[in-house]
């Protein structure tokens, strides 16, 4: 017997409840869009912020240090409050083109397998952590070995230690903040152990989680092998040469039965990329113009799902500007226009929109490649300086954003670059053309 | 004895290098501006840390129920916060912002509930 699948019909169509997901859903009901559905996978919203239970988030937001379930709960009642329909356990399989817009195949615990057909859909999807897959550890394959944030679920959500004695690979911020929260819980945190030779995670959890409690930080060394049958049984460190290689010199073992991956997150591309979006080589998500709208019309990306963020703050502002971006879409109001490509220039690692609209202002994000101290950030359109501000320091670990105001209409391209700045003058100090 | 500190006052995070006496700063260098004194002072005669751990919760759908200080504590009496939040058990439902345990360890900062957790019928 067959049965026809059930299609519900909805203005806008979210995918995913984390940070992004609901600060767009909201800003799409704001913006007067009426039906507006959240489709997620876990039975409730709040994405990761809901295991990320220390403090440090919405200090730009919200001018107060709150935890991350503080943080989700504040956009919790927000969407409540605006009357956003949410599916749960459920995930989207595709995306395709419908008349009037998309059609996304859904698949949910209890309801089955049902079509969701929305005018735009915004992709709030997240990311994930890269694994031991990714980075080749030689050694056996023993238990013990995970992720720093699979470690932070089964600490803070489901209540159970991963073992007693800890190394953490990698200085991103979630390894760092593992490793306070592990040693509080009362696991020996032996070492934090960093390829490159700058930390992967902000100065502030260097010093809380790290300096406060002891814990060696081993820069520019690596885990060159994994021991252990069943289970691990210790890893050997080894310093790395200038290609990255581990050298013998200095080698040196740790016992230990648990093993944390901090090395990284990709965006979740997977469906996106099934749809049709074009994406970044460098940030791994959607390709976007300065709406946020991907190379799909009609379908837009924010937060970590289009780049990796290190404050949710800058996650809930992009979702917002997805968000109205949307809204202006459904409407018809959103122009086309001319889009000239956005580059990035000395010291970028990338920079996001990669297209805006002359004439438009835009929000920029960006990355350095390297940390450098006293350097000028430039927007160049050819030889014309359209925007310059100083900084006194950049870091890889911490994300720029400026604000553009409306483009000069007969720009060509752009290119956002650093340039050395003179020591000694003030930071901060911007121009705008 | 001498110290040396990251300043965690703005983005720039000067190393200071720090010389003090039991009882007062001698001298703070790598600073680039006063605030890096007055960290310094804070950090090495009283520093202080907000704590977040998490209590266990019956009758709602989760186990654990996240919870922070309501204001920073004393750095030295973080493991002792963690102790009393383990010993812990609250029933849902929850209201975040909720006071847990008030006063804990004398501090003048109350243990309070991080998110709100519904009554749910599971057992």
């Amino acid at each position: 017997m067959t049965r026809r699948a059930d299609t519900l019909g909805f203005e806008a169509v979210v995918i995913g409840a984390g940070p992004a997901g609901l600060a767009a859903a909201v800003s799409l009901r704001q913006s007067g869009i009426r039906k507006v559905l959240v489709v997620e996978r876990e039975q409730e919203p709040g994405g990761i912020l809901l295991q990320c239970i220390h403090n440090g988030f919405g200090l730009h937001r919200f001018s107060e240090e709150l935890t991350g379930p503080e943080y989700a709960e504040r956009y919790i009642e927000l969407a409540g409050e605006a009357e956003i329909e949410f599916l749960f356990n459920a995930i989207v399989l595709d995306i395709m083109p419908a008349e009037g817009g998309h059609r996304l195949a859904v698949l949910c615990e209890g309801r089955g397998f049902l079509q969701v057909e929305a005018g735009a859909v915004i992709l709030a999807m997240g990311c994930r952590e890269r694994t031991r897959g990714s980075i080749n550890i030689p050694g056996s394959r023993p238990a013990g070995v995970m992720t720093a944030g699979l470690a932070q679920k089964l600490v803070n959500i489901l209540g159970y230690l991963p073992g007693k004695e800890a190394v953490i690979l990698g200085s991103g911020d979630i390894g760092l903040i593992m490793a306070r929260r592990l040693t509080w819980e009362g696991v020996r945190v032996k070492a934090v152990v960093e390829v490159q030779p700058f930390p992967g995670g902000l100065a502030r959890n260097i010093v809380q989680c790290l300096n406060d409690y002891n814990i060696p930080l081993y820069l520019s060394h690596t885990v060159s092998k994994i021991h252990g049958n069943r289970t691990i049984e210790a890893v050997e460190i080894s310093p790395i040469d200038g290609h990255l290689e581990p050298r013998e010199k200095g080698r040196f073992t740790l016992t230990c039965d648990t093993l944390l991956l901090s090395v990284g997150l990709i965006p979740e591309n997977e469906l996106s990329a099934k749809a049709g979006v074009a994406l970044h080589p460098v940030t791994r998500g959607p390709l976007v113009d300065g709406n946020l709208m991907t190379s799909v019309p009609g379908l837009f990306a924010c937060g970590n799902v289009l780049h990796v963020h290190d404050l949710v703050d800058w996650v809930s502002e992009e979702a917002e500007t997805a968000g109205i971006n949307a809204a202006r879409y459904l409407r018809g109001k959103l122009t086309a226009g001319r889009q000239v490509s956005v580059r990035g220039g000395n010291l970028v690692r990338y920079v996001l929109p990669s297209r805006l609209t002359p004439g438009d202002g835009a929000t920029v994000s960006l990355r350095p490649i390297t940390p450098a101290e006293d350097v000028m950030l430039s927007v160049r359109a050819g030889d014309r300086v359209l925007f310059r501000r100083k900084y006194r320091r950049i870091m890889p670990s911490s994300m720029l954003r400026i604000k553009l105001k409306d483009l000069p209409a007969e720009i060509d391209s752009l290119e956002v670059g650093f340039t050395p700045s003179p020591a000694g003058t003030p930071a901060g100090t911007e121009e705008e053309a | 004895m001498t110290e040396n500190l990251l300043c965690l006052s703005c983005p720039m995070g000067c190393e200071l290098s720090v010389d003090y006496t039991d009882k007062k700063l001698q001298e703070v260098r790598g600073n680039r501006c006063p605030r890096g004194v007055e960290y310094a002072e804070k950090e090495i005669f009283h520093p202080e840390r907000i704590v977040t751990t998490t209590v266990r919760v019956a009758g709602a759908a989760a186990d654990l129920l996240p919870v922070k200080t309501s204001k920073s504590v004393p750095k030295e009496l973080c493991f002792r916060v963690i102790e009393a939040a383990s010993a812990c058990t609250v029933s849902a439902p929850v209201r975040r912002g909720q006071v847990l345990i008030a006063d804990i360890l004398s501090t003048g900062a109350d243990l309070v509930a991080a998110r709100t957790l519904k009554k749910s019928g599971r057992e």
